[in-house]
């Protein structure tokens, strides 16, 4: 191969790879990529059934039931608009308790967010990040009621 | 007067950077005999760097709480190493080290910078003084480490207990001095661009540095996953965070250059493409450290909410990333052609290497900062997590791990050996592990099957260049080649195994209680109260037997009260087949304990393989190096200080 020719066979060549990887990102990314939902998204008809999503939203006071098998739990989230029923199978993270935030990882399964991971907040400072806003937004609209 | 002194240090290396970058424009424009003193400044650039950091590190160790990031990020009752630790378990403390490094690379360079080009040593010095200028700017404006309170607080808020772990010691000035020893590749290949010397000289003078770095880089993700696998207590080993993203990315870069660098050394072949990857290696550093300091990924908003920080380490990155490629569009094109080689050649493999590697870069960027985007353009929120990552990268590492067995065996320019008669072997080995996958464990996922298997024929194919010849003979970086891609192999078995034959058990259990899981039965023996230095515990002492062997496990559950905390702490043992693995949960309200066992077959090959990986890194390293001190080196360094 002439050198000429060789360069212009690695540029093209690193062209298409680049190419591919885009493309197949963005159609994995299109699959897979899991939104971050509210309770009242969840009510809207956001977060088809099966679809890896993250709900988040503050533990409702009360709503926390242990299962007989003493590691399944369920709980209510809510927004201050709506609710979502969550069941959970697994330790809970330190800082989960009611009236306080926490972001579900998992999929709705018949109006039930089924979650595989719990991420709570994890010390005074740190707040989830998606929560940081809703918060402001919960707080803002309690004021507003008052 | 420690602050204070840390303080005028960095504002001097700041200084001595200006000084140095002046010099290479004088220089490069008219007479090299100006850039004289440009070693000198260098090496005293990195001994202020080093004293301004060290007055940080006194201000902790001594709990100087007026200082306000001691303040901040210590407390007096915090035991010693990690008071020390604390030094840059922290935004501005962290930035401090970074930039120490960056200088201390630079003083190394100009130290050690042998058989370069003059005018080459030259720009790559002027490029790593403004390197390091943007980063002193960042923390004398946006990010001072020194900054007092007045008045001076009794004590201080203390550290984030998960952070209070060995590891955290170690971990991130590892992945830093990898990060950042890629900028002297950077700088290497912008003075080379500058002065047009991109020749196998310059790789031979790159190619340390690459390595070293590399090295760094591979331990310094092996140890923070093994981190995150038991500090976490979630049984996992990568959560494909974007943190754990911003040191991989870095280190599939610096893995492409490290390969394309030995195309050029060996054969002066492939010299626009690997400047662009030592361009493109460091830049992913810089992006590791944007995502990571500057607060965006906790949210968008976030970064909008502090702006300066956010702001000013986007406005460096693209100033710098943006200036390279610009002289490698202006300079890249002018450089002449490489010598040819054909298409089954070793050249040639190493070319389909760096494709691929370049294609699981792209992927792993992609998925990094797609959440960014949407969430920057449309306000939507969303994550992208393993799903996405395995199923789109996992297929091109798969691929990329069977070429790995068959690369080396190719020679230069073109093909004169049967490759395949030498692979008969390996593939043999390979279908036999699959064979025996789809008999033993018909239920096996499709990708730990595949993996076993071709981590069987990488094993034995990555030992095919030491057969045949004498092994002793063979050069150190041949020998480092065959161990780092018999690492591959490794940590692959150990990453299928895990994912195929791992058995995990999740319950309440009561005091006296037995549970099993995989070959092991295990019994609650009792639940304790413990206390520890500035925490207190409760303690679970379990039983685990299987067969004859007997051992008792100690899974805790710390309760830290400066910040209020709570933390597992998971009790692994380690044994030649696999980990068992023990998590203390809550209290059940019927006077039971949760926990959560794991045994795990051959887990331990993943960080097994990663250490080798970064030993044969390290023996090629050696090599290379112990050659390069025998040869001699041009005579125009004697006329600098």
């Amino acid at each position: 191969m002439k050198p000429k020719n060789q360069r212009l066979v690695l540029v093209s060549a690193a062209l298409v790879a680049v190419l591919v990887a885009v493309l197949l990102g963005m159609w994995g990314l299109r699959s897979q990529a899991s939104f971050f939902y509210t309770p009242a998204d969840i009510a809207a008809g956001k977060g088809a059934d099966g679809h890896a999503a993250r709900l988040g939203g503050m533990v409702r006071q009360g709503s926390i039931r242990h299962a007989p098998d003493g590691v399944t739990i369920r709980f209510v989230v809510t927004d201050g608009k709506a609710t979502t029923p969550v069941v959970y199978r697994g330790i809970v993270p330190d800082l989960f308790r009611e009236g306080s935030g926490a972001v579900a990882e998992g999929r709705m399964q018949r109006g039930t967010f089924v979650a595989d991971q719990i991420l709570a907040k994890h010390d005074e400072r740190y707040m989830p990040p998606e929560l940081g806003n809703l918060s402001a937004e919960h707080k803002a609209g309690k004021t507003l009621e008052k | 007067m420690i602050a204070e002194a840390g303080f005028a240090a960095l504002w001097l290396a700041a200084a001595l950077a200006a000084y140095q970058f002046l010099l290479m424009i004088l220089a490069l424009r008219s007479d090299v005999d100006v850039a004289r003193p440009m070693r000198g400044v260098a090496v005293v650039q990195g001994g202020m760097t080093l004293i301004a950091f060290g007055m940080l590190m006194l201000a902790f160790a001594r709990s100087d709480m007026s200082v306000a990031l001691v303040f901040e990020n210590s407390n007096s009752a915090k035991p010693f190493i990690y008071k020390v630790a604390g030094t840059w378990g922290n935004h501005e403390g962290s930035m401090l080290l970074w930039v120490t490094i960056l200088a201390i690379a630079g003083a190394f360079l100009a130290l050690f910078g042998r058989r370069l080009g003059e005018r080459t040593l030259i720009a790559g010095l002027g490029s790593q003084s403004l390197l390091a200028l943007g980063f002193y700017a960042f923390l004398l404006i946006a990010s001072n480490p020194f900054a007092r309170l007045f008045p001076s607080p009794a004590d201080g808020q203390g550290l984030n207990p998960l952070l209070q772990d060995p590891g955290l010691a170690f971990h991130p000035p590892t992945l830093y001095l990898g990060y950042v020893g890629l900028s002297v590749a950077f700088s290497l290949a912008v003075g080379a661009l500058l002065t047009g010397e991109v020749d196998s000289r310059l790789a031979r003078a790159m190619r340390p540095w690459v390595l070293g770095a590399w090295i760094l880089l591979t331990l310094g993700i092996t140890a923070g996953s093994y981190w995150a696998y038991y500090e976490l207590g979630w049984g996992g080993y990568w959560f494909w965070d974007p943190v754990e993203n911003a040191s991989l990315m870095p280190w599939l870069a610096a893995t492409a250059l490290l390969h394309s660098i030995n195309v050029l050394a060996a054969r002066g072949a492939l010299k626009a493409w690997t400047m662009m990857l030592a361009v493109i290696a460091f830049s992913m550093s810089m992006v590791g450290t944007f995502l990571v300091r500057s607060g965006i990924l906790t949210s968008v908003h976030a970064f909008a909410i502090d702006p300066e920080r956010g702001t000013f380490l986007l406005v460096l990155l693209a100033l710098y990333v943006g200036a390279a490629f610009i002289l490698f569009a202006i300079r890249g094109a002018t450089l002449k052609e490489g010598a040819p080689f054909e298409l089954v050649s070793r050249e040639s493999g190493l070319v389909i290497n760096n494709l691929i590697l370049s294609v699981v870069l792209a992927i792993v960027f992609l998925g990094t900062l797609y959440p960014l985007f949407v969430e920057a353009l449309s306000g939507e929120k969303l994550s992208v997590g393993a799903p996405y990552f395995n199923a789109v990268a996992g297929p091109f590492g798969l691929v990329l791990a069977v070429l790995v067995g068959v690369g080396p065996l190719l020679s230069w320019r073109r093909e004169r050996r049967a490759v395949l008669g030498q692979l008969k072997v390996p593939a043999l080995l390979g279908v036999t592990a699959l064979a025996v996958t789809i008999i033993l464990a018909p239920e096996l996922a499709i990708l730990p099957r595949l993996g076993l298997a071709v981590a069987a024929f990488l094993a034995t194919a990555s030992i095919l260049p030491l057969v045949g010849r004498n092994p002793l003979r063979a050069p150190l970086a041949t020998w480092g080649m065959v161990i780092a891609h018999a690492g591959i192999a490794v940590a692959l078995a150990g990453i299928a195994a895990n994912a195929g034959f791992t058995s995990e058990r999740l319950t309440v259990a009561k005091v006296g209680e037995t549970l099993t899981v995989g070959p092991w039965t295990v019994l609650l023996q009792n639940v304790t109260p413990t206390a520890g230095k500035n925490y207190s515990a409760l303690e679970a002492e379990l039983r685990a037997a299987r067969g004859a062997d007997v051992i008792s496990l100690t899974p805790q559950t710390h309760y830290y009260s400066d910040p209020q905390t709570e933390t597992n702490e998971s009790s692994i043992r380690t044994f030649w087949n696999g980990q068992l693995y023990t998590v203390l949960g809550k209290p059940d309200p019927s006077g039971g304990w949760q926990l959560r066992l794991w045994w795990k077959p051959f887990v331990t090959l993943i960080w097994a393989g990663g250490a080798l990986i970064a030993l044969g890194g390290a023996l090629a390293l050696f090599g290379r190096l112990w050659r390069l001190r025998r040869r001699k080196e041009p005579d125009w360094r004697a006329r600098y200080i």
